[in-house]
């Protein structure tokens, strides 16, 4: 039906954009004022003296969790692709394999993501976790429900 | 019309060269290097002149955290000067090649005390209207990876195995559309042989003879 269709549509792109402001915005890690990774570290100095940002740090772990997140991300962009090519292309009755593949190695690349940086990211008095992490979280689970939703679709006419 | 004419043409040779005179100095922006190694600091410059022998070369060291430099290298008059006095004695070398405009010198023997700023300043007579320029070294007991070198190597690996899967995928299944194209033209011809025998009632075989396939 095309109701499932266009949720099932809707659904992938909210998860590409989840997955896209959780990898670009440097805000995995929130102080008083600061906030930082995974990119820059930013903070707005005291006496309105301005933001300030520099580089981040060069840990391996850091940057392992960047090369995940943005693997996720094409993972998911690739399965939108191969979703609107096999919706086109499909035999009836077959089920959308290569969008499910993809899109499941994308929830696992967030799910390893997030477990790194949590895992090894420094305790630190005063910082908390940032809206990019949650988001990185709640994309997860997401990602994974819909390549199960591909696995089930079956394409009718 | 005549001194309109001259005033012009002195005015256009008045600017253009004055455009090219300005010199421009490359230095490094940052350089790494181990306690206890050698650093080879580069400078060379860009001059629309042809390089005279009167190029000078003269490099300055800022301390981090000091407001003042202090001279530690100077090439002038074809002959190089190496500081033998102040925190560098016996451990700089003159490693560049002037004619070919490299002002290059090599720091032995790295301390933690040389983190600090070194700026290279080079004169092409009659070009000397330049900005020097200055390279940050830092000093570390163990090389930290750069930025971005384990991230592309992540990338790479996987996005190569996506690549090397799909390929490997499209060749299975190229070189078994093969195969199943010449084995089902066997499996007919034997098929047309063995066909009106199986039809039969099972009875023993005949005692005839069959080509084989």
């Amino acid at each position: 039906m095309l109701l499932i269709l266009l949720g099932v549509l809707i659904l992938h792109l909210i998860i590409l954009i989840l997955l896209i402001v959780s990898t670009a915005a440097s805000a995995w890690s929130l102080g008083d004022n600061m906030s930082k990774d995974l990119w820059y570290s930013c903070q707005t100095m005291a006496d309105n003296e301005g933001y300030h940002c520099k580089q981040g740090s060069n840990e391996d772990w850091i940057q392992a969790v960047q090369a995940l997140m943005i693997l996720s991300v094409l993972f998911c962009f690739f399965s939108l692709v191969a979703f609107l090519f096999q919706l086109f292309k499909l035999l009836k009755g077959g089920r959308f394999y290569f969008t499910a593949i993809f899109q499941i190695l994308a929830s696992l690349f967030v799910m390893c993501a997030a477990i790194i940086y949590t895992v090894m990211s420094p305790e630190a008095e005063r910082t908390q976790f940032g809206y990019a992490y949650v988001l990185a979280w709640v994309g997860f689970p997401l990602c994974l429900i819909s390549g199960l939703i591909y696995i089930i679709l079956r394409k009718k006419e | 019309m005549l001194t309109f004419l001259a005033l012009a043409s002195v005015l256009l040779l008045g600017i253009v060269p004055e455009r090219s005179q300005a010199i421009v100095i490359y230095t490094g922006w940052e350089r790494h290097g181990l306690v206890g190694s050698d650093i080879r600091l580069s400078c060379s410059f860009f001059s629309w002149r042809w390089t005279s022998e009167d190029v000078t070369f003269s490099w300055t060291y800022r301390p981090d955290g000091s407001r003042d430099s202090i001279s530690i290298f100077h090439y002038t008059g074809g002959v190089p000067y190496v500081d033998n006095k102040g925190p560098f004695r016996d451990r700089l070398e003159f490693v560049g090649n002037p004619g070919r405009r490299d002002g290059s010198i090599l720091i032995k023997n790295l301390d933690f005390s040389d983190n600090g700023t070194f700026t290279c300043d080079a004169k092409n007579p009659p070009d000397i209207v330049g900005r020097p320029s200055s390279v940050r070294v830092l000093v570390f007991e163990t090389v930290p990876i750069q930025a971005g070198v384990i991230t592309g190597a992540i990338i790479g690996v996987v996005l190569g195995l996506l690549v090397l899967i799909v390929v490997i995928y499209y060749l299975m299944r190229f070189l078994v559309a093969r195969r199943v194209f010449s084995l089902s033209v066997s499996k007919h011809g034997k098929k047309k042989k063995e066909g009106p025998q199986q039809r039969q009632l099972w009875t023993p075989p005949p005692l005839t003879c069959y080509p084989l396939p």
